[in-house]
């Protein structure tokens, strides 16, 4: 292959041609990580049961590389919150998150994990699990569709890929 | 449903006017506070040997605490009620004829505020630890989240 630009050096193009990619070993784990988040197997109340439906042959969650639920949360990467947080569960969702090893990521999953939901009056139970860990993503429904929580892995993906653009979103440099 | 048994006569025969029943409504009876363990060992031992349920209700004048009743032999079933005052909301513990009425009690105690006397473990059930109110009770103040 002809090197025609003046320094002699090869375009990122000409060498991907040759099989020789280019990159910082953060963007590699990132991409990687972004392919097969591992969510921990869990579920406080209906949520949990599409959740259940998004790994099964219809949604085949499994395309994405997402299927593999965890039952500890050292082996797993991203807490999928799908249902009602009550204020019983409140410290064990707390230790959970925090036994996760990082990085880690949340997915409040379902209005009642957002926000209460149709319980945020009730005495028992936590108003969004927002007051507990830090949230990447909110899937709204009640309870999503499969679709839906696909599409919020699918944007947790973007997240994990693009964290400069993440970085600029949350504190504008 | 009739009962196979009238167990509203049987009662009137054996406590007199200390039972409190209702012609029309054959599957209930009103006990009291100061007899009812003795009103409902004597329907155990007169064949409703299944206590199924245990739950309470706030009538703001007083509060109620019902006893579900069934029989494995028969299609019998006896509601019992003891009407019990805001001031002084106690009634006798039934974990001596049935081991059930342990986690039963435990949670009219919990959610309603009723002391059970002679109670093992008369502790919270369903709230959790330094939880403060009887959240069923018309009176209490629920306390929301919302942000």
């Amino acid at each position: 292959m002809a090197i025609d630009n003046e320094n002699g050096y090869m375009t990122q193009e000409e060498l991907e041609e040759k099989g020789i990619l280019l990159t910082s070993l953060d963007k590699l784990f990132n991409w990687a990580r972004s392919w097969s988040l591992w969510p921990f197997q869990f579920g406080l109340a209906c949520c949990a049961i599409e959740m259940i439906c998004t790994t099964q042959a219809r949604f085949d969650i499994s395309r994405f590389g997402y299927e593999v639920f965890r039952n500890s949360p050292r082996q797993a990467d991203v807490m999928i919150i799908a249902g009602t947080i009550t204020e019983k569960m409140r410290p064990s969702v707390e230790r959970l998150y925090h036994q996760i090893a990082e990085p880690r990521w949340v997915i409040a999953m379902g209005n009642c994990a957002i926000s209460g939901g149709p319980f945020v009056d009730s005495y028992a139970v936590v108003p969004g699990a927002d007051d507990i860990v830090p949230v990447d993503i909110y899937i709204p429904g009640c309870p999503p569709r499969p679709e839906a929580l696909i599409h919020g892995m699918l944007q947790l993906k973007e997240k994990v890929n693009s964290p400069a653009k993440v970085r600029f979103k949350k504190y504008g440099k | 449903m009739e009962n196979k048994i009238n167990y509203q006569e049987m009662l009137t025969g054996k406590f007199g006017d200390k039972v409190v029943i209702n012609a029309e409504k054959s599957y209930e009876v009103y006990a009291n506070a100061d007899n009812s363990l003795e009103v409902l060992e004597f329907l155990k031992a007169e064949g409703l040997n299944f206590l199924a349920d245990i739950s309470s209700a706030d009538y703001k004048d007083y509060f109620e605490v019902v006893y579900q009743l069934y029989s494995f032999d028969d299609p019998d079933h006896l509601i019992v009620k003891v009407k019990l005052t805001h001031d002084n909301p106690q009634v006798t513990s039934l974990t001596s004829l049935w081991a059930t009425a342990d986690w039963l009690e435990r949670e009219v105690y919990d959610l309603m505020g009723i002391t059970f006397i002679n109670h093992p473990n008369l502790e919270r059930i369903l709230t959790w630890e330094g939880f403060e109110g009887h959240p069923l009770r018309k009176d209490f103040v629920s306390k929301s989240g919302r942000k």
